[in-house]
């Protein structure tokens, strides 16, 4: 997400490394260094002038007192200034009242459709019965788009297709809500300019109408130094609850999300980043500042992986372990729930110091495909049985999945090499959870 | 004659209004800024260059073309050791027309049919600016055709027909999730076919980072060459007025995958910046040939730099 700026700063510090302490001389280079960096990353120009001389006093106040290397220092003092900018603990969303209600605001673009449709997944995900809440009635097929949505994350949506006024939309939607027994609602509005009077009054209007329990101002990562007078308009008129930075999937340096923070002091609540309906995670302050410096971010990756992981499938898959009769159903299956755990580039990212090494590397969400070709071409009595893969059948299997018996032949001697290691394995700790893969075909 | 000398008129004075208007909020934050720095001064100093410095910047004008503009200045300060507040207002004009005017679109205009693809990132305003653009070369009686090839997003077809219907033009579909580059094959054919002035081909939004995406774009661009060897004409890149130092990227990963030749700034009326149409202009020599000034269906124009310069630095108070 963040590798630019921390590639930027990564440099900064360079000019720091080999160096026994921090004096006045040295740190002026490296805190204008830092500060150009935080511009160029779309930093509010005061807010980045303000934080690098944080940075600079707390730099030159320490260095006294340790003697860690100053690299090491100036990344620890960064990163706590980072840390606190980005806004100290994690704020969950605020889910009482029954129904609950969630209003969605913002400029036009910034991605409010999209998100409302990820969020209605997450929350019916969490077990509880939200209704989407059609309420863009000026921008042409906005209602359809949220409709296609809907029904893509299989939540209901409520509309009135030529009713424009979304401030009755929203009442009637809440009394439809309750009378239908949905707990929460999700209202996605037009996206307006902070500029536009006419178009502020009537989000107002909405949210006086249906008192939501919660206002999201959503935000386009990749706004300029705008972000701060843009945040400062919505919250003026809205006061809103949290801040959900969009399109993070991009390479933007996304320093509108410190910007905002550090002038409306609202919690940034959730990111946005892919076009798939599940591309949403839960905004973590100390872990995004993990990021901007370059240190990874596992515990993302745990909870990912947690989430997809499903507790049923693997006992039973366990048991077939036990009794060596993994066979490649079961493999397909496990690919299926890596891929669950969203676009591979992501997840790699997460991995401390792989983001800013894969950053301009192009890594397809396909990279199982091959692999899943040649399990696709087998019958399914030879997916359950790989021990009857004959020379004859890899030919056709080659053929059928337009790869070479070689490839055919390599992805066998894989397949057996992983039963033999979940084999031992298991007999290390019979209760032991899914060992790793061995290195796939690529 | 070219289909664009249809709109070398003078601009009406509605035009000049919305314009004025849509750039309110650039001109009372640039160069209100600007003006509230000189009052009092009676030379250009070191401070007031740094305050340039900082007023630039945070008009999302970038370091680079900032730094540029402060050179130049410096360089004139030193000559001419008295130069006054008046002067400089003058030499700040004359930098940022020098800035915008500098590239020439190198555009065959007189190609009939005239091919346009839009491309961008996600949220820019895409489909709206075609349905602008339509409706500009629709009022001016041309034939327009459209194609929607942005089969990806969720009601991005439904969209479009919207807004074909509203203009009253053509519109080729193969409905959602069809593949994008038959779309656009299809609806240069038949814009070829029928006898169409432009064809506008609408694709679907994409981070220039996915480099999957950004060749599915190639491909779509290449395909429309397979009917009119010289189509697209004109790969237009739509550009959000607020995107701060990311446009930059944009810029140079979509031009690198399609050959952008005319960039579209919307959203301009919404936000203090519009400083990234320095940055933009300066470092990548690709000519801004429209601006999105509001919401209407009129609020479209013409990129004219001489006339964006003077209402940037009229009557400011």
């Amino acid at each position: 997400m963040f590798e630019n700026l921390s590639g930027k700063l990564d440099k900064a510090f360079q000019t720091l490394k080999g160096q026994g302490r921090i004096s006045e001389i040295n740190v002026a280079e490296t805190v204008k260094e830092i500060r150009r960096a935080l511009v160029d990353a779309d930093v509010n120009f005061k807010i980045a002038k303000d934080f690098t001389n944080t940075v600079r006093e707390k730099a030159l106040g320490q260095n006294v007192l340790t003697s860690v290397s100053p690299g090491q220092l100036m990344t620890k003092i960064v990163y706590d200034e980072l840390k606190d900018l980005l806004g100290g603990a994690t704020h969950e969303i605020n889910l009482k009242g029954e129904p609950a209600i969630i209003l969605i605001a913002g400029l036009q673009g910034s991605g409010k459709t999209t998100f409302s449709g990820k969020l209605a997944k997450l929350i019916k995900s969490k077990g509880r019965r939200p209704l989407l809440v059609a309420g863009d009635v000026y921008r042409p097929a906005a209602v359809d788009q949220l409709t296609v949505l809907s029904e893509q994350v299989g939540v209901d949506i409520y509309k009135e297709p030529g009713n424009t006024n979304p401030v009755e939309i929203a009442k009637n939607a809440i009394s439809h809500a309750r009378g239908n027994k949905y707990n929460v609602v999700i209202i996605d509005t037009a996206g307006r300019l902070s500029v536009d009077q006419e178009m502020m009054d009537e989000i107002s209007r909405i949210k006086s109408a249906v008192k939501p329990n919660e206002i999201l101002f959503v935000v386009d990562s990749m706004t300029g130094q705008d972000a701060v007078n843009t945040a400062k308009a919505f919250n003026d008129v809205l006061d809103f609850s949290g801040v959900v930075l969009t399109k993070l999937d991009g390479d933007t340096r996304g320093g509108a999300a410190l910007s905002i923070k550090s002038v409306v002091h609202k919690p940034i609540k959730f990111v946005s980043n892919g076009e798939k309906m599940d591309a949403i995670s839960v905004f973590h302050p100390d872990r995004m500042a993990n990021r901007i410096l370059g240190m990874g971010d596992i515990v993302s990756l745990v909870e990912k992986a947690q989430d997809a992981y499903d507790q049923e499938e693997a006992e039973k898959l366990q048991r077939k372990i036990r009794k060596n009769q993994f066979n490649f159903e079961d493999f397909i299956k496990q690919l299926d729930q890596i891929k669950k755990m969203g676009n591979i580039k992501d997840l790699m990212g997460m991995i401390p110091g792989v983001g800013k090494a894969i950053k301009d590397i192009d890594i397809s969400d396909d990279a199982f495909q091959g692999v899943e070709s040649i399990i696709k071409s087998m019958t399914p009595f030879e997916r359950q049985n790989p021990d009857v893969i004959d020379g004859s059948r890899r030919k056709r299997i080659a053929t059928g999945s337009g790869t070479s018996v070689t490839e055919v032949n390599k992805l066998m001697k894989q397949f057996e090499e992983m039963r033999k290691m979940m084999k031992t394995f298991n007999k290390m700790r019979p209760s032991g959870r899914m060992p790793n893969m061995p290195n796939l075909r690529r | 004659m070219g289909i664009f000398d249809l709109f070398k008129k003078e601009k009406t004075v509605a035009e000049k209004t919305q314009l004025d208007k849509g750039l309110e909020k650039t001109k009372t934050s640039l160069v209100g800024k600007i003006s509230r720095a000189l009052i009092g001064r009676t030379t250009i100093d070191d401070d007031f260059l740094d305050e340039l410095e900082e007023i630039l910047i945070s008009s999302d004008v970038g370091v680079e073309t900032t730094v540029k503009i402060i050179d130049r200045i410096q360089k004139r300060v030193s000559k001419d050791k008295y130069l006054g507040t008046d002067e400089l207002n003058r030499l700040l004009k004359s930098e940022i027309t020098d800035l915008l005017t500098n590239k020439t679109a190198n555009l065959n205009s007189e190609a009939k049919p005239y091919v346009i693809m839009v491309v961008g990132v996600n949220g820019v305003g895409k489909t709206t600016t075609i349905g602008k653009l339509a409706n500009m070369f629709h009022q001016s009686g041309k034939k327009v055709v459209l194609g929607a090839a942005d089969t990806f997003r969720a009601a991005a077809v439904d969209q479009l027909t919207i807004w074909s219907e509203r203009v009253g033009v053509e519109l080729v579909s193969k409905g959602m999730n069809a593949d994008p580059a038959s779309v656009a094959f299809d609806a240069v054919q038949s814009g070829f076919n029928s006898g169409a002035d432009v064809i506008i081909i609408d694709t679907a939004g994409r981070l220039h980072n996915k480099i999957n995406l950004m060749n599915e774009l190639s491909k779509i661009k290449r395909v429309m060459s397979k009917v009119i060897p010289e189509a697209p004409h004109e790969v237009l890149l739509v550009l959000d007025a607020s995107t701060g130092q990311n446009a930059f990227e944009q810029a140079k990963h979509f031009t690198a995958a399609t050959e952008v030749n005319a960039l579209a700034l919307t959203k301009l009326d919404g936000t203090a910046r519009g400083g990234v149409v320095l940055g933009i202009s300066d470092q990548f020599g690709i000519p801004v040939k429209y601006i999105g000034v509001g919401e209407g269906i009129n609020d479209l124009q013409i990129f004219d730099p001489a006339a964006f310069v003077e209402s940037l630095f009229s009557a400011t108070t």
